[in-house]
């Protein structure tokens, strides 16, 4: 019943997207919202280009179909960096020129503005996000400080919370027990790195609630479910942000990844969907975003100026996966590993999870 | 009086009358079946095709083999070969593919095919591919220097069979079955998981539909013998749940079941068990079954209750007369009786079971993930072949049911309201 209340709404938001000039597909929720705030709604005061905005689960999915099936209409879509890989890789995304994109707000060219990986053949990041852990500050008063202590169940008792899926999961387990975050990838990518990883994840197994779903994480938190959970550090900062809870991120064993906009193959409004990438990922784009939701914005010129958030008074800096007090222990996903092995190490990891 | 007989009936017009009945009960068919054509066109339009459409998908995928032409001419010529120890024109075939996808940009459907049965080649064939050029002769010795994997028999295996665009692969996958150097082997212990979720999904629809039947039967007696005020009421108490989001259904138990949930604070506040032993109710199998059983039971309500309806009280009420006791007449005059709807229930809700995806999602926890979580999982990561056939095996699995079903209760039983 869900999934077919999401296909007509689907089907219903691309009936109006067909009046549109440029339509864009992201995940909904407070993250769309803020896209919308801080990319949509500026873009179409500038340029008087009617823009929209439509939801979807996981819009990597939909826009697969639609290029397959030679109907396209999104113009520009916001995907996972490994699905922008695989998908432009599979000839699914048009390529964007990167010498076209706007140079920073202190001049600085678009190429070394960017920071390392956030300009791919065929997508441009809009933010940086982060899988991190987080406590209730009410519960341990001398909270967890490191990746170690969220697996040590004789210091911190209490439920753990984790996503359930093999990807960050195994890196965090790896972190967990001693592997620096330059070598996780080396070790995971041997068989005995793969055990070493799950059996780090069984001395808590019985202990852990498993998440799918990102809103999970911190309401687990909220209800008292687990004393600390992985979780988007985006939704931890907005439920202590919006509803004040004693939410507290644990940076260290961070591990972060960018959110690419990108274009469908085939896509009739290429030029005004350029356009909408070269507006949103600005310096000035990308600030606004990270004013709205803390996630980080992708460009070093962006980080220059101090970001305040929307209530006017909270520094954004510390919330952000891409500070350098937050980069000390951070690992970036690896998207070549995931696009190798998703398959393979999530069968073990569902096989792991029922014995 | 024999010549009476012998003489066709006629028709007024004086046409043979079993010609005009002929001739005006086609006309009745054709209407008949013009009423149902859109009807027709809509099933076989949004049902039919895209079901064979995935279906189709599960048994082809061309990614390779329109992209190596090289390769797939040289396996065409050389069946036989040694995957242990391929020679150097199968490399020199190998070489001129990669190059060829990277001129392309074919490099990333090849290596993703291949990555299906053999994981890990993806960045072996963007690297392949990158390099390709530049190789020379002996491109063996070429090609293993930029990356040894190359020589994987394993890998010579999967690309052998992938340069035929139909394969059983993806349900070889999906039953557990590993590309092993030594060919198709049975999986590792710790790797096997289609087929044990297969059973497991069965199983947790079966006791759904048993658990919904018990808790159906009463209710929808009530719902049937009730005065008309008092079921109208009862009636809309179970139409009210279907009508709420399946969303909120699943999220309300969660407040309710988890573990400083209210029904375990209302347990310890009564005393009945300590803080410390707050019962697991939630993110496990009982709280799949649990959410499963409330989401699915008016679909086991609203059949039972339609036939209940319609049966007459007299029946039972001649038996007893008869001296039979309550409880034979239950057995052997009511209960055979709903039979219809019991048979029409159980089918919809074990088939809408079999199929959950978003409950055992987010109440499931570890072990309450079902078959159709995979389905999900592999659809969301673009691996749509094997996606469908498992959605594949899934639908031969429910077919075969459908038949037993039809051959034990018959399936001009069904009576859905």
């Amino acid at each position: 019943m869900k999934k077919t209340l999401i296909l007509t709404t689907a089907l219903v938001s691309l009936g109006f997207a067909a009046n549109a000039d440029v339509t864009v597909m992201s995940w909904g929720g407070a993250y769309g919202e803020a896209q919308t705030e801080a990319f949509v709604k500026p873009f179409m005061a500038q340029t008087g280009i009617t823009t929209i905005m439509v939801d979807s689960d996981n819009p990597a999915t939909p826009v697969k179909a639609m290029v397959e099936s030679g109907n396209v209409t999104v113009d520009v879509a916001n995907i996972e960096y490994a699905d922008a890989i695989r998908l432009c890789d599979e000839g699914i995304l048009e390529p964007i020129d990167a010498s076209t994109l706007p140079a920073g707000s202190d001049g600085t060219p678009a190429a070394e503005d960017f920071i390392p990986g956030a300009v791919t053949e065929c997508g441009v990041s809009t933010d940086v996000w982060s899988n991190v852990f987080a406590y209730d500050a009410s519960k341990f008063p001398e909270g967890p400080k490191t990746v170690a202590d969220f697996f040590d169940l004789e210091k911190f008792p209490g439920k753990r919370g984790l996503k359930k899926g093999a990807k960050a999961v195994l890196e965090f387990a790896l972190m967990g027990d001693g592997v620096p975050a330059s070598e996780v990838y080396a070790v995971l990518s041997t068989p005995e790195g793969v055990e070493r990883a799950f059996a780090k994840l069984d001395t808590i197994k019985k202990d852990v609630v498993w998440w799918e779903a990102g809103s999970q994480a911190p309401q687990l938190l909220a209800d008292g479910e687990v004393a600390m959970t992985t979780a988007y550090n985006g939704r931890i900062f907005a439920a202590a942000q919006n509803e004040g809870k004693p939410f507290q991120i644990v940076w260290d064993g961070q591990i972060y990844e960018n959110e690419m906009f990108v274009i469908p193959k085939g896509t009739p409004n290429m030029e005004q969907a350029l356009e909408f990438i070269r507006f949103s990922t600005s310096t000035e784009g990308l600030r606004a975003s990270a004013q709205q939701i803390s996630y980080g914005p992708a460009r070093k010129s962006a980080m220059k100026e101090e970001l305040i958030f929307k209530d006017g008074k909270t520094v954004m800096a510390p919330h952000l996966p891409t500070s350098p007090e937050n980069m000390t222990n951070a690992l970036e996903t690896s998207a070549e590993f995931w696009v190798d092995h998703d398959s393979e190490l999530n069968e073990r990891f569902q096989a792991w999870l029922s014995q | 009086m024999a010549e009476a007989t012998s003489e066709l009936l006629k028709t007024a017009d004086g046409r043979p009358l079993k010609a005009a009945l002929a001739a005006a009960q086609t006309r009745a068919r054709r209407r008949a079946f013009l009423l149902v054509l859109p009807l027709l066109f809509f099933v076989l339009l949004t049902f039919l095709v895209p079901i064979g459409y995935m279906l189709k998908r599960s048994v082809e995928h061309d990614g390779f083999a329109a992209s190596a032409p090289a390769l797939v001419a040289w396996f065409g010529a050389n069946p036989g070969f040694d995957p242990a120890d391929p020679p150097e024109e199968a490399y020199a075939a190998l070489v001129q593919d990669l190059a060829r996808m990277q001129g392309e940009k074919t490099t990333g459907i090849a290596g993703t095919r291949i990555n299906y049965s053999v994981p890990g080649t993806i960045s072996m064939f963007k690297k392949g591919a990158r390099e390709a050029k530049d190789l020379v002769p002996p491109f063996k010795d070429a090609l293993l220097a930029v990356d040894p994997a190359w020589a994987k028999p394993a890998l010579w295996r999967g690309m052998a069979s992938a340069s035929n665009a139909y394969t059983s692969e993806f349900y070889k996958v999906a039953a557990d079955m590993k590309l092993s150097d030594d060919g198709w082997t049975r999986g590792g212990d710790k790797e096997r998981i289609y087929l044990y979720l297969f059973f497991k999904t069965f199983l947790v629809s079966g006791i759904i539909t048993v658990i919904c039947l018990l808790l159906a039967f009463p209710v929808s007696h009530l719902l049937a013998t009730l005065p008309m005020a008092k079921s109208s009421l009862l009636m809309i108490l179970v139409l009210l749940p279907f009508w709420t989001s399946l969303l909120v259904r699943t999220t309300s138990w969660i407040a309710l079941l988890q573990e400083q949930g209210i029904v375990n604070d209302m347990l310890v506040g009564l005393g009945l068990i300590d803080d410390q032993g707050r019962l697991t109710m939630m993110y496990n199998m009982t709280g799949t079954i649990v959410a499963m059983t409330h989401v699915l039971l008016p679909f086991m309500i609203l059949p039972l209750y339609s036939v209940m309806r319609v049966i007459p009280p007299s029946y039972a009420r001649a038996a007893r007369s008869l001296g039979a006791t309550s409880w034979t007449t239950f057995r052997r005059v009511y209960l055979p009786q709903t039979l219809p709807g019991i048979a029409a229930g159980s089918l919809l809700v074990f088939i809408l079971a079999v199929g959950y995806y978003i409950t055992p999602a987010l109440v499931g926890g570890a072990d309450g993930q079902l078959i159709s979580n995979l389905i999900s999982f592999h659809m969301s990561k673009s691996n749509w072949s094997l996606a469908a056939a498992i959605a594949g095996m899934l639908l031969a699995a429910i077919l075969v049911l459908y038949w037993l079903y039809d051959r034990l209760v018959g399936i001009d039983r069904l009576k859905l309201g």
